[in-house]
């Protein structure tokens, strides 16, 4: 069974496609899966289907993509979807958002869980605003790899001089964001170039595809295996003859690696105590690290409860109850200065005030557009914001999940933002 | 210093494990779907390995079309048995003798539509707030649309075009009196993932996933077991062949495939060879293009 073998040491690459309306997102999506083989037959019943209805004469690959009846009617992405497939190499998780710009909230929420980015960029049309606004949202929400795909390269008559300007333009654009890596790679999703196969009609590209580059690029480090975090979602307390004295806490590591026999420091009381056991699943383990569930038991009874953290000795998170964020707002409903919003955070909820809106950022210039109060719907600006109760927290860039919190409207339960803490 | 890395199947599972606590801690009467297809078996198994070594702590909840294979009926009990969970039941019968739904008539009659009032009934009457599912994102492009946790009103209505975003791995489950929501463990695995965790873990899954040889009838291609429940035409006579069930649902939506494969590791094989995707025997799905997506917004699971 090497076939099996194989797929049970294959690792998981989770990335988002984004680009403008018209970009062509779609059809690199549909063409990844066409020609990674990952395209059933009744799927491409269905395509082709739709296609004849539509009346286009080709192989519409974007409606492989577009799951729900406004957006096939429409011809747009409304919402993130969330596609699949595999090669030998890796498995991966495509988050794909839409391009319009009132539902770059959808862009952010891909963003989060996402090791890598692909920006598409029209080869004819340049850089525009959206471009801008998603690579700044890739940066701000701390995607380790962005790789740029110059697309419509056939419409261009793939021409290196426009590959190499939209190269140096991003490149300019990008060295005043924070991106540990920036790829970029010329195509057309349309015709096929350079996605899966390697293009003959652009010899002048020595660089490897974008299919190479996903099932290549290394994600091992993109975790913190340094800053030891458990937040506690559960208490587990069986209660039966068998566990009696049981009582585990069970989490998500979320930073770090935690062994048996460890100090550990309980937050936000501050009581200390050594690790007993650690459970993955039925099974007793020596350790566990980002991102494995476990179940860890404490040597001494302590009162521990969910929301509280399980830290490090030696190396604490930050504790405080004015927090300095990176704001997204997706409502349509404007933030509120002064108003009061549910706060979550790791496993915690507490409520928090907006203290200050400190500034906006025009995701255009990337400047700060300091006296300007209003955060709107697709806006981001830094707030501070003053919690009920201290959190524990590291910055954002140091861990994505001891770093960020989503507020939600308290008479309306919608989640109405996400924040980055600085 | 070894590295620190999981495999994907390691990764999705603590990924699953994480959402069924959240589920747990953020609700106050879950109840986990449970029709005895595979999906809902996976999730029945991860909610043991994430609350090991207490028990599961909410129920199985099984939304009965009366038209059920009997070997996946067996195989529910002797689970229920073997690990003293608690069954509610709810009957799709009971919600047409009562006069909730019509019993559909004609040769393509199926409750599967009429499952959704009897799923919506059976939720208030057990005051439940949050129903967790084994649906899959890969299945079915609607449900690539659903959140993992989906929010549903008053009426078990989903609003695809005003879902929460949904962030990192933090999950918003508030919501008013009256309201629901469903839960998505195993959103992100696919079909290729599942069998291969069977195999891993070696999860136990009712016969008729294997090949076994059954009366059939040929209907627009596919092949249906032949029972009572379903009518069939003058020309559509049943014979007996090798087949297997890839998905398990209703008897009357769900289509056999042709198979020799008697071992997880030969549906394996067929699974990765296969030119058709698992849905593509389910006839509920081909009620028309957006036939999902309309079951969902009313409710459906």
């Amino acid at each position: 069974m090497s076939s099996t073998d194989g797929y049970l040491d294959m690792d998981l690459l989770r990335f988002t496609t984004a680009g403008s309306v018209d970009d062509g997102k779609s059809t690199l999506i549909g063409r990844l899966l066409y020609d990674a083989k990952q395209i059933f037959e009744d799927q491409m019943e269905a395509v082709a289907r739709a296609s004849a209805k539509r009346g286009s004469g080709e192989l519409d690959l974007s409606l492989l993509a577009d799951g729900l009846r406004a957006e096939r009617e429409q011809g747009i992405t409304i919402d993130v979807a969330y596609r699949y497939f595999a090669t030998p190499r890796r498995k991966f998780i495509i988050a794909d958002t839409p391009g319009h710009i009132q539902y770059t909230r959808n862009m952010v929420t891909g963003a989060s869980t996402a090791n890598l980015a692909i920006i598409l960029v029209d080869a004819r049309k340049g850089i525009l605003e959206q471009t801008c606004r998603h690579t700044f949202i890739a940066s701000l929400l701390g995607i380790p790899h962005i790789v740029f795909c110059i697309n419509k390269m056939d419409l261009v008559n793939y021409d290196e001089a426009v590959f190499v300007q939209l190269q140096r333009d991003l490149e300019s654009f990008s060295s005043r964001l924070e991106v540990q890596d920036i790829r970029f790679v010329p195509i057309s999703a349309l015709k096929g170039d350079n996605v899966v196969d390697r293009s003959t009609n652009m010899p002048w590209y020595e660089g490897p595809t974008l299919m190479y580059l996903l099932e290549n690029i290394h994600i091992a480090s993109d975790l913190n295996y340094i800053d030891r975090r458990f937040p506690v979602q559960f208490v587990i307390r069986p209660m039966t003859d068998e566990w009696h004295d049981f009582r585990g806490f069970a989490g998500r590591v979320a930073g770090g690696v935690f062994r048996k026999g460890d100090p550990v420091q309980v937050l936000p009381s501050g009581f200390q105590s050594t690790i007993k056991s650690i459970h993955i699943g039925e099974r007793e383990a020596e350790e566990c690290f980002a991102p494995q569930s476990a179940v860890i038991t404490l040597q001494d009874e302590i009162d521990i409860s969910r929301g509280d953290m399980l830290v490090g000795t030696n190396n604490l998170p930050q504790s405080a109850q004015d927090l300095d964020v990176m704001l997204c707002w997706f409502n349509e409903r404007p933030l509120q200065p002064g108003g009061k919003y549910g706060i979550k955070h790791t496993s915690r909820d507490a409520r928090c005030l907006v203290k200050e809106v400190k500034y906006k950022v025009d995701i255009n210039t990337l400047r700060k557009a300091e006296g300007d109060n209003n955060i709107r719907m697709n806006d981001i600006g830094r707030v501070q914001l003053r919690t009920t109760v201290p959190l524990q927290f590291d910055s954002y860039s140091r861990n994505r999940y001891t770093g960020s919190v989503i507020l939600i409207d308290e008479g309306t339960n919608e989640t109405v933002a996400a924040g980055m803490i600085v | 210093m070894h590295s620190y890395r999981l495999t994907h199947l390691k990764e999705l599972e603590s990924e699953s494990i994480h959402i069924l606590r959240e589920v747990a801690a953020q609700f106050e009467r879950p109840v986990l779907l449970f029709s005895g297809g595979k999906d809902s078996i996976i999730c029945f198994h991860l909610a043991r390995k994430a609350f090991f070594p207490a028990k599961v702590p909410f129920p199985l909840m099984h939304v009965d079309t009366g038209h059920n294979f009997e070997e996946t009926m067996t195989f529910r009990d002797d689970l229920v048995r073997e690990h003293g969970v608690q069954l509610l039941v709810g009957s799709v019968q009971e919600s047409i003798d009562t006069g909730r739904v019509r019993e559909e008539t004609g040769y393509y009659a199926s409750r599967n539509i009429l499952q959704t009032v009897t799923l919506l009934d059976t939720i208030e009457k057990y005051k439940v707030d949050c129903a967790i599912g084994g649906g899959r994102r890969d299945e079915e492009k609607a449900r690539a649309k659903e959140r993992v946790f989906s929010h549903r009103d008053e009426f078990g209505q989903w609003d695809p075009k005003n879902q929460r975003p949904e962030l990192w791995n933090i999950y918003n489950g508030k919501k008013r009196p009256g309201e629901h929501f469903r839960a998505f463990p195993i959103s992100n695995w696919t079909e290729m993932d599942v069998w291969q965790y069977i195999l891993l873990e070696q999860i136990p899954i009712p016969s008729i996933y294997f090949s076994h040889e059954r009366e059939v009838f040929d209907r627009d291609g596919v092949l249906y077991a032949n029972s009572s429940f379903m009518r069939r035409k003058p020309e559509e006579t049943p014979y007996a062949k090798s087949v297997r069930f890839r998905t398990i649902g209703d008897m009357t939506c769900t289509g056999a495939v042709d198979s020799p494969a008697s071992t997880l590791e030969e549906i394996i094989a067929e699974v990765a060879a296969s030119r058709v995707t698992e849905r593509g025997s389910r006839q509920d799905d081909k009620r028309s293009e957006a036939a999902m997506e309309d079951r969902k917004k009313e409710g459906y699971f």
